[in-house]
Formats: structure tokens, C-alpha cells, sequence
């Protein structure tokens, strides 16, 4: 019953945003811009470059993140998707766990595959490459699930704008540290696994809790 | 029924909650300005100056306290949500929603009063000291518990809505805390402790305490008043409220500008 209702949700989603496969390229074009622009402002000398660039990349991942977290629930709270799922036979919970995992499939996973390219702009050094991929697979789910929490709490308003990231930021400290903190630790030498362990920590306990936090919240902002 | 019991269930009624309110909410003004007056005389004049740092650390008697304060009302914050939540007691919302712009507000003072004693002792009017970053952040937490209150049209809605926030935002704080800890330890080796090795001499205490408790006096005197407002502009309409307005001109003036000095 759960996993034939997450095949169809899944299936659903997958194939609406087939139907505008364009939209699924805007965070990586999103976070190309910012590589873009904070190469051109921190000039072109290649190793003040190297030295910033797993921190860039790391900010223009969570920005594009930001930026594709009011897609999450909108659609559906406009077209009364959302009342279908909370009249549901299964948990809202695990739909909107799902749901989290597809859009983060569908908008973190294509950046964390262009970040190679994106890394080669910066001129990250390619011994950090490996410690920035995994700190990425670790912590964008992270983002994605704390962002559904934030996103469930704005789905009410018809306009959440600068809320979004107000709300989003705080919470997103702790993953940036941890995963941006790996990569610079590794790029000092010292032992990096530490972060990335933290993240893969935080990453289970909020597969667990987001994903009900963020039921509750649909439930009062749909109440 | 226990007569304590019967108490809070009372309180938890509107009209009951605004009578409350109206009686203790100038009482708890007058005694915490009281016993902050004194503290701060005491700490201004009678308090001999540091040897280390001269006269900048009487600056720690507003600072302090705001530090405690911020932590203690987002803590409090986090309480009422949850009643609010559970139990859904209106009077608890509107509580909780009460305490973030003054929580709020002590953390503002913390960061400027922190700045200000920063700037001759380190040097700097910043640094990313893991206890000025967390305070930064609780900052953000606040400003969105309230902007989120106020967005969404709604009051009942607003409030748990920003209520939950809150509750995720005090679940994650240690987490925000102790990764701002380990990233700081990360990045420099420098560290600076507040306080330094130096113990506070005992002269130094009884200000600082009259400060604590006079801020805690003045921020449950602060809190009954936004409730108050609060309940009664939520109420706007019932007949209790309308009567309010009539029958006691005069009380109600009275406390009008409590409520704005509070500000």
C-alpha cells in the first residue's frame, strides 16, 4: 500500500516535470551564475580561487537549493493536491517524504553531477574533489529535508519570498559547517571523516523527523 | 477542584487572562525598573573598576543578563509552543508569540552591548566567536518566528505555524551551537574567553544579580502586557472587550504606554 502510493507519487512527479524537463536545469544554472559571479569578483588569480573554492561551491549548491525549495509544495497547495494527500489512506509523513526525495533527485542530484565542471571553473585542487562529492551526497538531503520543513510551514501564504530564506538559514548552519568544515579540514590535511560522519548522523535522524515535522506543519497551514 | 488547578484553568480564558494582566503587568514594570535601577546604580558608582579592564566592564551588567535572557525566553518560547500545540490552549499561542520580539530584543542587546565592550578589548567590533555566532543566529531564529507569525493572514494558523518553528528551532540550537564550536575550532586556533581566567570578585555579583532578577521581572511584566494586547485585538468584537473600553477608560489608559515603553 505505502510503496504502491510512493511508486505513483513518484511516477506523477517524475513525469510532470518531464513534461518541462527545461525547469530541472535551473539550479545548476542558478548555481553556475553565482560560481560565475564570485570568480569574476574575486578576480582571476588561481590560487585565491583554489584556496575559497569548496566554500563557493558549497554556497551556490545551498542557494540553488533555496531557490528550488518554493517548487517543493506549491503546485500542489494551489490545485488541492495536498487535501488529496491528507485525506490519503497512507501516512502524510511518507508522501511527504517521497516528495522530498524525488525534488531532491530532481534538483540537488543533476548539481552534485555538474559540480566536476563547476569545481574545474574554480580551480579546486582535485585531491578535495572525492571530500567535497561525498560532503555533497550527505548534506544536500540534509537540505532538502530540513527545507520541507520550512517549505510545509510557508505552504499557506501565496507569496513567501525572503521568509523562505529567513526561516531556512538557521537551519541550514549546521550542514554547512559540517559539510563545507570536511572539505576545508581535508584540504588542511587534518582527518575530514569527522563532519561527513555528522552529516550522515544528522542525514538518518532527519529522514526520520523531518518528514513528520513537516506533515504537521502542512496540517496546521491547510487546517 | 484543587484551587491551583482552578487558577490556571481561570487563566486560560480571555476576559479572566486581560483582568490578570491589567493588575500585575505595571506591578511587575514598577518592581523589575526598581531593582534595575538599583543594580545599575550600584553597578555604575558603588562597584570598584576592574583591574584589568578598567571601567569597560561595568558594560557585563546590561550584557549579561540580555545573554540569559535571550536563551531563557527562547527556551520559555519553546514551552508555551508546545502547550499551544498539544493542547491547543489559545491563551498559550498567543503567549508564545508574546515572548519572540522580546527574546528577540535581548538578543539585540546582547550582540550591540557585546560590540560595544569588544571594540576597546579585542579590538574589533566582531568576531566569529562561536558565542557571537550562536547569539547571531538565535537572532535569525527569532526574526522568523515572528516574520512567520505575521505572514500568514490567519492568527490561529500564524501562531501554531511559528510555534512549530520554534520547537524545530530549540531542538536544532545545540546542534547550531556545537557545530558553530567545531567550525571555529577548525578554522583558528585563537581562542577568547569573555571572562578570561579572572574570577569575578564578590563586589562585582550583587548587581549582576539585581540585574538578572530585574530583568526577569521586567520581561514577565513585558510579556503579560504583549499578551494582553494581543488577546485583546484577537478578541476584538466579543462583548467582553466592548465593555472593556467602556467601563474603565482610566485603567486602560494607564497601561497603554507600559505596553509601548516595552518596545
Amino acid at each position: 500500500m505505502m510503496l504502491s502510493a510512493a511508486k505513483a507519487l513518484a511516477i506523477r512527479d517524475l513525469r510532470l516535470l518531464w513534461k518541462r524537463r527545461g525547469d530541472s536545469l535551473q539550479p545548476a544554472l542558478f548555481a553556475l551564475l553565482v560560481i560565475v559571479l564570485f570568480a569574476l569578483a574575486l578576480g582571476s588569480d588561481s590560487a585565491t580561487l583554489a584556496k575559497v573554492s569548496s566554500a563557493v561551491l558549497w554556497v551556490a549548491v545551498l542557494l540553488s537549493g533555496l531557490l528550488a525549495l518554493d517548487s517543493l509544495f506549491r503546485s500542489d497547495a494551489e490545485d488541492g493536491s495536498l487535501e488529496q494527500w491528507m485525506l490519503a489512506p497512507v501516512p502524510l509523513a511518507w508522501l511527504v517524504l517521497v516528495r522530498t526525495l524525488t525534488h531532491w533527485a530532481t534538483t540537488a542530484l543533476p548539481l552534485i553531477v555538474c559540480t566536476p565542471l563547476l569545481a574545474e571553473l574554480l580551480q579546486l585542487p582535485h585531491a578535495q574533489l572525492p571530500m567535497l562529492l561525498g560532503s555533497l551526497l550527505l548534506g544536500t538531503p540534509l537540505l532538502s529535508l530540513l527545507g520541507a520543513v520550512v517549505a510545509a510551514l510557508t505552504v499557506g501564504m501565496r507569496r513567501s519570498g525572503i521568509l523562505v530564506a529567513l526561516l531556512a538559514l538557521p537551519l541550514y548552519v549546521p550542514v554547512l559547517v559540517f559539510g563545507a568544515g570536511s572539505v576545508a579540514a581535508d584540504a588542511q590535511g587534518l582527518d575530514g571523516s569527522g563532519g561527513l560522519l555528522w552529516l550522515a548522523a544528522g542525514l538518518v535522524m532527519a529522514l526520520v523527523l523531518a518528514p513528520l515535522t513537516a506533515a504537521a506543519a502542512i496540517r496546521i497551514a491547510l487546517s | 477542584m484543587n484551587r491551583v488547578t482552578r487558577w490556571f484553568h481561570q487563566l486560560g480564558s480571555p476576559p479572566y487572562f486581560d483582568r490578570f494582566a491589567a493588575r500585575w503587568a505595571p506591578w511587575l514594570y514598577a518592581v523589575g525598573a526598581l531593582v534595575m535601577l538599583w543594580g545599575i546604580w550600584q553597578g555604575l558608582f558603588v562597584v570598584p573598576s576592574d583591574y584589568q579592564q578598567g571601567d569597560s566592564f561595568r558594560i557585563l551588567y546590561i550584557h549579561v543578563p540580555s545573554a540569559w535572557m535571550s536563551m531563557a525566553v527562547f527556551g520559555l518560547m519553546a514551552v508555551y509552543a508546545a502547550i499551544a500545540l498539544i493542547w491547543r490552549i489559545k491563551l498559550c499561542e498567543i503567549l508564545a508569540m508574546a515572548c519572540a520580539p522580546i527574546g528577540a530584543w535581548f538578543t539585540l542587546i546582547t550582540l550591540v552591548t557585546g560590540s560595544i565592550w569588544g571594540k576597546p578589548m579585542w579590538g574589533t567590533w566582531w568576531d566569529w566567536d562561536p558565542r557571537l555566532t550562536t547569539e547571531l543566529i538565535l537572532l535569525f531564529l527569532y526574526l522568523g518566528v515572528i516574520g512567520l507569525y505575521h505572514a500568514i493572514d490567519d492568527r490561529r494558523t500564524a501562531a501554531r505555524a511559528a510555534a512549530l518553528l520554534a520547537i524545530v528551532g530549540v531542538v536544532l540550537l545545540p546542534i547550531i551551537r556545537y557545530s558553530v564550536v567545531w567550525w571555529h575550532s577548525l578554522h583558528q586556533g585563537q581562542t577568547i574567553s569573555l571572562f578570561g581566567e579572572s574570577k569575578m570578585d564578590a563586589s562585582m555579583l550583587p548587581p549582576l544579580w539585581a540585574m538578572v532578577i530585574g530583568t526577569h521581572v521586567w520581561f514577565g511584566g513585558s510579556l503579560l502586557a504583549r499578551a494582553r494586547a494581543d488577546n485583546i485585538r484577537r478578541e476584538s468584537g466579543k462583548d467582553w472587550v466592548s465593555r472593556l473600553g467602556r467601563e474603565k477608560p482610566a485603567q486602560d489608559a494607564s497601561n497603554e504606554p507600559a505596553s509601548k515603553g516595552a518596545r
